[in-house]
């Protein structure tokens, strides 16, 4: 066969071999992902979803660094049990400024794209430091050293400035202030606390999350869990919000 | 070893480490109070212990041009004990890690042992370190013997070699302390993948510099894969690794892509991962190693042909099966799914070319436990590949996502497919290198298949139980409507298939120990080259 005959002569030339790989191997790629960032419809546009505030941003680094993606998602699917046990399904918007997303692959625990203001402060920093306090049987690992562990804040404003360039719509004053809105989002009586409601709306959470008065990563996790789910509240009316472009 | 570097070689392998040091240095010096510091100390110290060693032999002889009708085995060698160690060190971790999830308090309350760090190490380690080590050094070899030539030069492959665990060592005890972009199999930050990048690519041309010197017209089949693996690795990590630094004194970053965007570059990485490093690299181990110790040709010319374009093409369209009923389009999802069951031809010509070039030495798959490694391990592949097929159909995937049928499924690959042709490869590579007649003792090497093989089964059929009950009892209604087992419930239920995961793993992980026992005892003492010649002196560079 000529088909044959024709690899029979590909096979002597290395190059060739290359291009071929090359070639075969970017037509997947090509058709399914170039179209996702131009197709208006990949992403509903929702008009009150808000970014993360410098406290809530630690905390998802947070979670990063200690893994709890691994066995949390963040991705509830269009399936009715789904829905039932976690609430509405989830919205692409709802991730469009997690660089990177947090959807996640395996549920050794429950998901928690919409785990906000389902416990109290206390129950998370409870179960954070212990798990088999709250859940005696639970097999999640204990983070008691959050507790302790004072929150860098500091160049909270280079990473706000990072995500700017990306394409979260970050404003000058945001990065500017980073470092004190995270203190004032912990610390609702300080003089900063107006500027957070200012900057990141009325609906932001202000709380002593940890419970202390020293701002400890505590309070940025527990920050951070407690907004999962609430960036925006377009899935839970969703035909009122959504905005067809 | 390093004798054997020509006075330019050695010249240029000091320039090259001294640069390592002063890389290492910098990244000390500006990383202060960052983890990155670590990470530059690292490279340091690996510098200076090169540049120490390269140094010691700078005013030697330079090494007989004989060298040239013989290969170069040196840098395979280090290769398979690194992968050995590796292998032993991220089974460990497995063990551990999978003990976690019986026993969550075996931490010793420390932060760089909880669950969510051992776990790449686990995998990193496993996949990168113990896979990637074993591909690099078989494919020098493979690449030797099908062109008949000895490698293009002597210090690449060190580079490569070198170079790669640099990378691996980087990820992996960057984790520990909790450096992570978190992105599934490219864990590692951003200067450890611009450095992947740098290796990757002394490595492809290496690769492309050795088959330009065969004195075989053809290119054997097990070299399109190694080169379908270097290729298009490079590929998916340098679009999925894209990301901005937060600073270049800190080893912080965010990537590039977000939400929606950021999950389908993943997957169609990280599927591609699995496809390209874990399967086609490893086919080129087993269309090479199965044949020459079946002593038979390989089945089918054409069926090879077709597997490999197969492969090759359908691969990077089934990423978006990881994503089904999500935010992601729906038309993706579509063609994830139905380029995943077209896979399955082309898989499964690989596996039924392996399967019938044994037809006829069935014999020795009977009495040769070495031989039998890469029997099983063309068996599972087929299994797995009909596996991850069945599982891409969107209503099956409904049941088995987020559950512990996907680990199931991935270790019947991993153990039953990666490792077990990776054993087989090495048991067969290292008596003729190290120039043994065979294994130190033959025995062991049965011990090892019968505990790999009773631990991947153990493991494999627990966690198939696990995954299926978990999927079973999330959806399941009770007679008022309502869903009948809390979350709670099905946690519960995972303990006894947990416990039975620690077993099998314990019985896997003993098998790699007896292996690497064995190994040590064939390769010390006498040093022996290997017997076989390439096929023309190369000229001398
Ligand atoms: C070994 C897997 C594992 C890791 C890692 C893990 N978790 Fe969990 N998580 C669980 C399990 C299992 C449960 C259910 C039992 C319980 O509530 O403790 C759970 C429950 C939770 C809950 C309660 C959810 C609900 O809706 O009831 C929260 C919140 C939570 N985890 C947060 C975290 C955070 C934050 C991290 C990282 C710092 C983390 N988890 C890491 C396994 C894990
Ligand atoms: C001693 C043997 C092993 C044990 C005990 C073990 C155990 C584990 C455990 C407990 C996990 C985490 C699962 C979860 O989060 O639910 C895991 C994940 C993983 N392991 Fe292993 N493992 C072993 C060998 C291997 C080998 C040899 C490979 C590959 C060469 C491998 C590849 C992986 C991969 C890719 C994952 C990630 C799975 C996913 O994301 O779904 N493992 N392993």
């Amino acid at each position: 066969m000529a088909l044959f005959k024709a690899h029979y002569n590909l096979e002597k030339n290395s190059i060739a071999l290359v291009i071929g790989i090359i070639l075969a191997a970017s037509v997947g790629g090509i058709v399914e992902i170039a179209p996702l960032f131009t197709i208006d419809e990949t992403v509903e546009t929702l008009p009150d979803m808000r970014v993360y505030t410098p406290l809530e941003l630690a905390g998802r680094n947070i979670y990063i660094r200690e893994g709890c993606y691994a066995c949390h998602s963040q991705m509830i699917r269009t399936l009715r049990d789904e829905v039932e046990r976690y609430g509405p399904y989830s919205l692409a918007a709802e991730s469009q400024y997690d660089h990177p997303m947090l959807w996640g692959s395996k549920r050794t625990g429950p998901d928690i794209a919409r785990l906000g203001g389902k416990y109290s402060d206390d129950w998370h920093v409870a179960h954070l430091i212990n798990p088999r306090a709250v859940v005696p049987t639970s097999i999640m690992p204990a983070y008691p050293w959050l507790a302790t562990a004072p929150l860098a804040v500091d160049d909270l404003g280079a990473h706000l400035a990072a995500l700017r360039t990306l394409g979260v719509p970050y404003t000058d004053e945001m990065i500017a202030n980073a470092p004190r809105d995270a203190e004032a989002q912990a610390n609702p009586d300080s003089a900063g606390a107006a500027g957070v409601t200012e900057r990141y709306g009325e609906a932001t959470t202000l709380r002593r999350f940890s419970g202390t008065p020293r701002l400890t990563e505590m309070d940025a996790v527990v920050a951070y869990l407690q907004v999962l789910g609430q960036l925006t509240q377009a899935p839970y009316a969703p035909d009122a919000m959504l905005e067809q472009p | 070893m390093i004798a054997q570097l020509t006075r330019t070689e050695r010249n240029v392998a000091m320039t090259l480490a001294a640069l390592l040091a002063l890389l290492g240095l910098t990244m000390a010096a500006v990383g202060n109070h960052d983890p990155m510091a670590v990470h530059g100390f690292m490279a340091l110290a690996l510098g200076l212990v090169l540049v120490f060693a390269v140094g010691g032999v700078l005013e030697e002889p330079t090494p007989s041009p004989a060298r040239l009708l013989q290969y170069y085995d040196d840098p395979i060698k280090v290769g398979i004990v690194l992968a050995m160690i590796w292998g032993v060190f991220a089974m460990a971790i497995g063990l551990w890690v999978a003990a976690l999830m019986v026993w969550p308090d075996a931490t010793f309350g420390q932060a760089w042992s909880s669950y969510g760090r051992l776990r790449p190490v686990h995998t990193t380690g496993v996949v990168f370190a113990f896979g990637g080590n074993a591909l690099i050094a078989t494919s020098f070899h493979v690449m030797q013997r099908t062109c008949r030539a000895r490698l293009a030069d002597q210090l690449s492959p060190w580079f490569v070699l070198i170079g790669y665990n640099l990378f691996c060592l980087w990820a992996v005890s960057g984790y520990f302390m909790g450096i992570t972009q978190s992105k599934e199999y490219a864990e590692p930050e951003w200067y450890a993948d611009i450095w992947l990048v740098i290796v990757w690519v002394a490595y492809l041309v290496l690769y492309l510099r050795t088959l330009k010197r065969r004195a075989e017209p053809h290119i054997y089949v097990a070299n399109w894969y190694y080169l379908a693996f270097i290729v298009v690795v490079a590929m998916l990590h340098i679009v999925n690794a894209a990301a901005l630094p937060v600073s270049w004194t800190g080893a912080k970053s965010y990537p590039a892509f977000s939400g929606v965007q950021d999950a389908m570059v993943q997957w169609w990485y990280g599927h591609n991962a699995v496809a390209f490093f874990m399967t086609s690299g490893f086919l080129g181990m087993l269309y090479y190693y199965l044949p020459v110790r079946a002593q038979r040709p390989i089945f089918s010319y054409r069926l090879s042909i077709l597997s490999f374009w197969g492969i090759t093409f359908f691969y990077l369209w089934v990423g978006s099966h990881h994503l089904h009923y999500t935010a992601l389009p729906h038309w993706v999802q579509t063609l994830g799914m139905t380029f995943s069951v077209m896979l399955l031809v082309p898989s499964w010509a690989s596996a039924g070319n392996a399967l019938l070039t044994l037809n006829g030495a069935w014999h020795r798959v009977r009495d040769d436990a070495t031989l039998r490694f890469m029997f099983v391990a063309a068996v599972f592949y087929g299994l797995s590949t009909f596996e991850g097929s069945f599982l891409a159909i969107r209503p099956v995937n409904a049941l088995s996502h987020y559950t512990d049928w996907t680990v199931g499924h991935v270790h019947s690959g991993a153990l039953g497919w990666l490792a077990m042709v990776t054993f087989g490869a090495f048991y067969s590579v290292i008596p003729q290198i190290w120039g043994r007649p065979a294994m130190y003792s033959p025995k062991l090497v049965e011990w090892h298949f019968w505990l790999a093989l009773t631990g991947l089964l153990t493991y494999v059929f627990a966690l198939w139980n696990a995954g299926i009950t978990q999927g079973l009892m999330w959806r399941t209604y009770n007679d008022a409507g309502t869903l009948n087992y809390s979350f709670i419930d099905s946690m519960e239920a995972m303990r006894p298939y947990y416990i039975a995961r620690v077993v099998g793993g314990s019985l896997f992980l003993a098998g790699i120990c007896v292996g690497a026992v064995n190994i040590w005892l064939t390769v010390r003492g006498a040093r022996n080259a290997a017997a076989d010649r390439p096929l023309s002196p190369q000229p001398a560079e």
